[in-house]
C-alpha cells in the first residue's frame, strides 16, 4: 500500500459517518487496534550515520525489514537504536522510499550493490519509480549480459576436459579450440595453409603464362599446367573433405552443425570439385561447370574460423541487418526516381547513352556513390541539373545508416576485447586462488607437524602456537576432526609422489572429487600412476574440507589423504564407489620401516561399494622417512 | 503556485477536540501528501477512489468534498480537514448528525429533497460497482430513498429538515449505537 493511502485511510473511515443514518443493516464492529497510538521517533544508526524517522513512516511497508519486527534483531539496547552495518549512502535512498513512497535509483551506484541493499532491506526492485525505472532496467540488463558472458567464458573452451570424455568429445574440443593440444594446433595450421594454397592456386590459375613452344597466344597458367593445378586442387579438396567429415563426426549435434554457417561454407567450397568429377566432358554442360568453379572462391571464407576479426565483421553485418535493409531500400527508391528523371531528361538528345530506364540505373548508382566513371554523361541542361541533385542526395542517403553500423561494430569489437580481458583476468585470479589454497594446505600440514612434534616434546608445544590467528586454529581443528572422522590423514604432493615413486606393482590409487564444487571442478591428474586415471572413484565429502572461505573459489587443490589403520572405519562421511580402492594398512610410525598388510576391499564397511573385482594381493613394502603408509587416497577438495 | 499555511497550532487546538500531538501527527501526514497545503477536488477524488477499487467513487467523493470544503473555496485546507475530522471523531452525536445532514443537503439550503437524496444514494450505490451479491437493481437506490423518506419525513411535505432528521435518528437505536463506531480511528 502506498504511503498516501495509509495516511488517508483514517479520514475515509471517519467520513463513513455519513452512511450511518442511511444504513439498511447494523454496522460491523470496528477492528481493535492495540498498538500504541502515539508516534515516536526511531533512531537508526547505519555505520555511524544516524538517521531518525517516525515509527509510522517505517510502518507504512510492513513486509520490509524496517517495517516489520525483523528490525528488532538489529536493536542495540545499550545505545537505544537500530544498528545496521551497511552502506549509509544507500540507506539514504532506502529511507526516502519510506518517506515518499517512491524508490529512486542512484545513477552513480553499482547496480549489483544497489540490488543487494534492496534485497537486504526486503524491498522489491519492481517498485522503482518511473523516473528511474528505465535507467535501472538498462543497467540491470547490461549487468546480466556481462554475467552471462562470464559464465560462458568460465565453461568455455579453455576449461580442462572432463575426465570421462569420449574421443568424439575430445575431437570436437580440438576442432573448436585448437590451443588445447598440439595435434589440434598442427591441424589448425595445416588447414589454414591449405586454404591459402587453394585460394592462391585459384588466383594464379588465371594469370597468363608464357605460351608453350609453337604457339603465339598467351595462355592462362591454368591451362598450361593443367595437371599440376588439378593435383593441387585435389589435394586441397581431400583435406577439406576430410576435415568436414571429421567435424561432422565429432559434432555433438549433427543437425545443428549441418545447419551452421561454417559448415555450409565448407560444403559449398568442396562441392564444385566433386560435381566437376561427376560431370561428363560435355561442351554444353562445361559452360555451367565453369560457373560452378566460381564457388571455389568461397574457400576464402573458411578463414573466418581462423580469424577473430572476420567473425566480428560477420556478426556486425548480421546485427545491423535492419539498418542495411533500410539503406538498401532507400537507395533503391532513390535510384528508380533519379533513373526515371534522367531518362526522360536525356530522351531527346541524339546519341544519348541513356537508352532506357534500366540503363539509367547504372548512371544513377555510379553517381550516387560518387564514383563517376564517366561512361554515361548527361548532355542536356536539365539532365545536368538532375545529375547534380542525384550525386548530392547520394552522399546523404549513404551517410545516414553508416554510423549505426559503425557503432554496432565498435560495440561488438569492444565486447570481444572485454571477453579476452576477462579470460586473462580469470587466469590470474585462478592462479592467485591456487596459491592461497596451497598456502592454507601447507599451513595445516605445518600445524600438524608441529603438533605431532609437540606431542613428543611437551616443552616445545609453545612453538606450535606461532603467529596463528584464531581463525586458523579453529580451521585446523576442523580439518583435524575430519581426519579423525575418516581415519585418513592429509599430506602434500611431495610426500605423495615420493610414495608413488617407491611403490611397486599392483598399486592403485583412487581419486575423489569433492562435490562442494558447483561447477563440477575436476580433479587434476597426477603425474604419477597415469594409467590408473581411467578408473577413478568419486568420493563425496559431506563436509568440505580445505575449502577456503575467503572469497569465491573456483579452483581445485589436491591434497592427498592417506589411510591409517584398517579395522572397520568410521567412514560415515565417505561414500566410496571405489571399484578399485585398495587399502593397505600399516602402522603409522615415525621412524621405523613400515610393513603394509594387504586387505581385500571387502573389509571396508561401506555398503555402497559396488562389487569389486578380485583384489590384487597387497605388497609388503618398506617406506621410511615419512610416517605414512602405502596406500594413499587422494581427495580433491574445493 | 498556490500555497496555504494553516493557522497556528493553538488556534486549531481551540477549535477542535484534538490534542496537540494528534494535530501535529495529522498535519505531518497531510503535509506529506499535499506539500502545497491544499487539496483540490481532483486529488481528493483520486485519493478517495483508491479505497473503493471496485466501483466508481468519484460522485460520492464530490459530495464529500463539498461537505468538507465549508467555505466553498474549491480546495480543502488543513483547517477544513481537521475541523471536519474533529466533528466526525470527537464530536457529540448531534454534531455528527448535523454533519451528515450537511452532507446530504447538496445545495446547503437546509432541506434535503428527494432529488438530493436520490443523487447521494445513487453515488453510494455506484461505489459498490457491478459485481455484488445480489446485484444492484436499477431501482435499488430509489427504493432505498423511499424508505429513508418514509422514516424521516414526518410531516410528509417531501423534504426532510434538520430537526426532523435529528429527531428521527435519535429515536433509532441502531443509528445511535453505530455513531460510536469510528471514534478510535485516530
Amino acid at each position: 500500500m502506498a504511503a498516501g493511502v495509509a495516511t488517508w485511510l483514517p479520514f475515509a473511515r471517519a467520513a463513513a459517518v455519513g452512511w450511518l443514518p442511511l444504513a439498511k443493516k447494523t454496522m460491523p464492529k470496528p477492528p481493535v487496534d492495540n498498538t500504541s497510538r502515539s508516534d515516536e521517533i526511531l533512531y537508526v544508526n547505519v555505520s555511524g550515520v544516524r538517521f531518525q524517522t517516525w515509527k509510522n513512516t517505517l510502518d507504512r511497508y510492513p513486509d520490509t525489514l524496517l517495517g516489520s519486527s525483523e528490525k528488532e534483531f538489529f536493536y542495540n539496547e545499550d545505545t537505544q537504536e537500530y544498528f545496521f552495518d551497511r552502506d549509509p549512502e544507500m540507506f539514504r535512498h532506502i529511507l526516502n522510499f519510506y518517506r515518499t513512497g517512491k524508490l529512486h535509483y542512484p545513477r552513480h551506484e553499482c547496480i549489483q550493490a544497489f540490488d543487494e541493499e534492496l534485497a537486504f532491506y526486503g524491498i522489491v526492485p519492481e517498485i522503482i519509480g518511473d523516473c528511474c525505472m528505465e535507467e535501472y532496467r538498462d543497467k540491470k540488463k547490461e549487468n546480466q549480459e556481462r554475467l552471462a558472458e562470464d559464465t560462458e567464458a568460465n565453461e568455455a573452451m579453455d576449461a580442462p576436459l572432463p575426465p570421462h570424455s569420449t574421443s568424439r568429445e575430445r575431437l570436437w574440443r580440438a576442432f573448436e579450440n585448437p590451443h588445447t593440444s598440439t595435434m589440434a594446433l598442427v591441424f589448425y595450421y595445416v588447414t589454414g595453409f591449405f586454404i591459402a594454397v587453394s585460394v592462391i592456386a585459384n588466383v594464379v590459375e588465371t594469370v597468363p603464362c608464357r605460351p608453350p613452344k609453337g604457339s603465339v597466344k598467351d595462355l592462362p597458367c591454368g591451362e598450361k599446367y593443367q595437371l599440376a593445378f588439378f593435383c593441387m586442387d585435389t589435394a586441397c579438396v581431400l583435406i577439406f573433405t576430410f576435415e568436414y567429415l571429421m567435424r561432422l563426426f565429432a559434432a555433438p549435434s549433427r543437425c545443428k552443425f549441418m545447419r551452421s554457417v561454417m559448415s555450409v561454407i565448407d560444403v559449398v567450397a568442396i562441392m564444385p570439385y566433386y560435381i566437376g568429377l561427376v560431370m561428363p566432358e560435355n561442351e554444353d554442360v562445361s559452360g555451367a561447370f565453369v560457373t560452378l568453379r566460381v564457388f571455389r572462391v568461397f574457400r576464402i571464407f573458411k578463414f573466418s574460423r581462423h580469424s577473430q576479426g572476420l567473425r566480428i565483421l560477420g556478426y556486425t553485418l548480421k546485427s545491423c541487418a535492419s539498418e542495411l535493409g533500410f539503406l538498401l531500400f532507400s537507395l533503391t527508391m532513390a535510384i528508380i526516381i533519379f533513373a526515371t528523371v534522367m531518362f526522360y531528361a536525356e530522351k531527346g538528345t541524339k546519341g544519348s547513352t541513356f537508352t532506357s530506364i534500366p540503363a539509367s540505373f547504372w548512371y544513377t548508382i555510379v553517381t550516387m556513390t560518387t564514383l563517376g566513371y564517366g561512361d554515361m554523361v548527361p548532355n542536356t541542361i536539365a539532365g545536368k541539373i538532375f545529375g547534380s541533385i542525384c550525386s548530392l542526395s547520394g552522399v546523404l542517403v549513404i551517410a545516414l545508416p553508416v554510423p549505426v553500423i559503425v557503432s554496432n561494430f565498435s560495440r561488438i569489437y569492444h565486447q570481444n576485447q572485454r571477453a579476452d580481458k576477462m579470460r586473462a583476468q580469470q587466469k590470474v585470479r585462478l592462479a592467485r586462488i591456487r596459491m592461497a589454497k596451497k598456502g592454507t594446505a601447507n599451513a595445516f600440514l605445518q600445524y600438524k607437524e608441529d603438533r605431532s612434534v609437540g606431542d613428543r616434546q611437551s616443552n616445545s608445544t609453545a612453538l606450535c602456537v606461532k603467529n596463528r590467528s584464531a581463525f586458523e586454529h579453529q580451521h585446523h581443528h576442523l580439518l583435524h576432526c575430519l581426519e579423525k572422522t575418516t581415519n585418513h590423514e592429509f599430506t602434500n604432493e611431495v610426500n605423495y609422489s615420493e610414495l608413488c615413486m617407491t611403490e611397486s606393482v599392483g598399486f592403485r590409487t583412487s581419486r575423489s572429487t569433492s562435490l562442494s564444487s558447483q561447477q563440477g571442478a575436476q580433479n587434476n591428474s597426477t603425474g604419477c600412476c597415469p594409467r590408473r586415471a581411467r578408473r577413478r572413484a568419486a568420493m563425496r565429502l559431506a563436509n568440505s574440507t580445505v575449502s577456503v572461505s575467503r572469497g569465491s573459489v573456483q579452483e581445485l587443490d589436491t591434497l592427498h589423504v592417506k589411510t591409517t589403520c584398517i579395522p572397520p572405519q568410521t567412514r560415515s562421511s565417505l561414500n566410496a564407489q571405489a571399484g578399485d580402492l585398495k587399502l593397505n594398512c600399516g602402522e603409522q610410525d615415525f621412524t621405523a620401516a613400515i610393513i603394509s598388510i594387504p586387505t581385500p576391499p571387502a573389509n571396508t564397511p561401506d555398503e555402497s561399494l559396488p562389487p569389486s573385482p578380485a583384489p590384487i594381493p597387497g605388497i609388503l613394502r618398506n617406506t621410511r622417512a615419512t610416517a605414512y603408509t602405502s596406500d594413499t587416497v587422494k581427495i580433491s577438495s574445493l | 503556485m498556490v500555497r496555504h499555511q494553516p493557522e497556528g497550532l493553538d488556534q486549531l487546538q481551540a477549535q477542535t477536540q484534538f490534542t496537540r500531538k494528534e494535530l501535529q501527527s495529522l498535519y505531518r501526514g497531510f503535509k506529506n501528501e499535499c506539500p502545497s497545503g491544499l487539496v483540490d477536488e481532483e486529488t481528493f477524488k483520486t485519493i478517495y477512489s483508491q479505497f473503493f477499487p471496485q466501483g466508481d467513487a468519484t460522485t460520492y467523493a464530490h459530495f464529500l468534498f463539498n461537505a468538507f470544503d465549508s467555505d466553498r473555496s474549491g480546495s480543502i485546507r488543513f483547517e477544513d480537514f481537521v475541523i471536519g475530522l474533529s466533528v466526525l471523531l470527537r464530536g457529540s452525536v448531534t454534531e455528527k448528525l448535523r454533519w451528515a445532514f450537511n452532507l446530504y443537503d447538496i445545495n446547503k439550503d437546509g432541506y434535503v429533497t428527494k432529488e438530493e437524496m436520490m443523487a447521494i444514494m445513487t453515488s453510494i450505490y455506484d461505489m459498490m460497482g457491478r459485481y455484488t451479491l445480489p446485484s444492484v437493481r436499477d431501482d435499488s437506490p430509489s427504493e432505498h430513498v423511499e424508505r429513508f423518506f418514509k422514516k424521516m419525513d414526518r410531516n410528509r411535505d417531501g423534504v426532510v429538515t434538520i430537526d426532523e432528521f435529528i429527531e428521527t435518528c435519535q429515536k433509532d437505536e441502531n443509528i445511535m449505537a453505530s455513531m460510536q463506531l469510528f471514534e478510535n480511528v485516530i
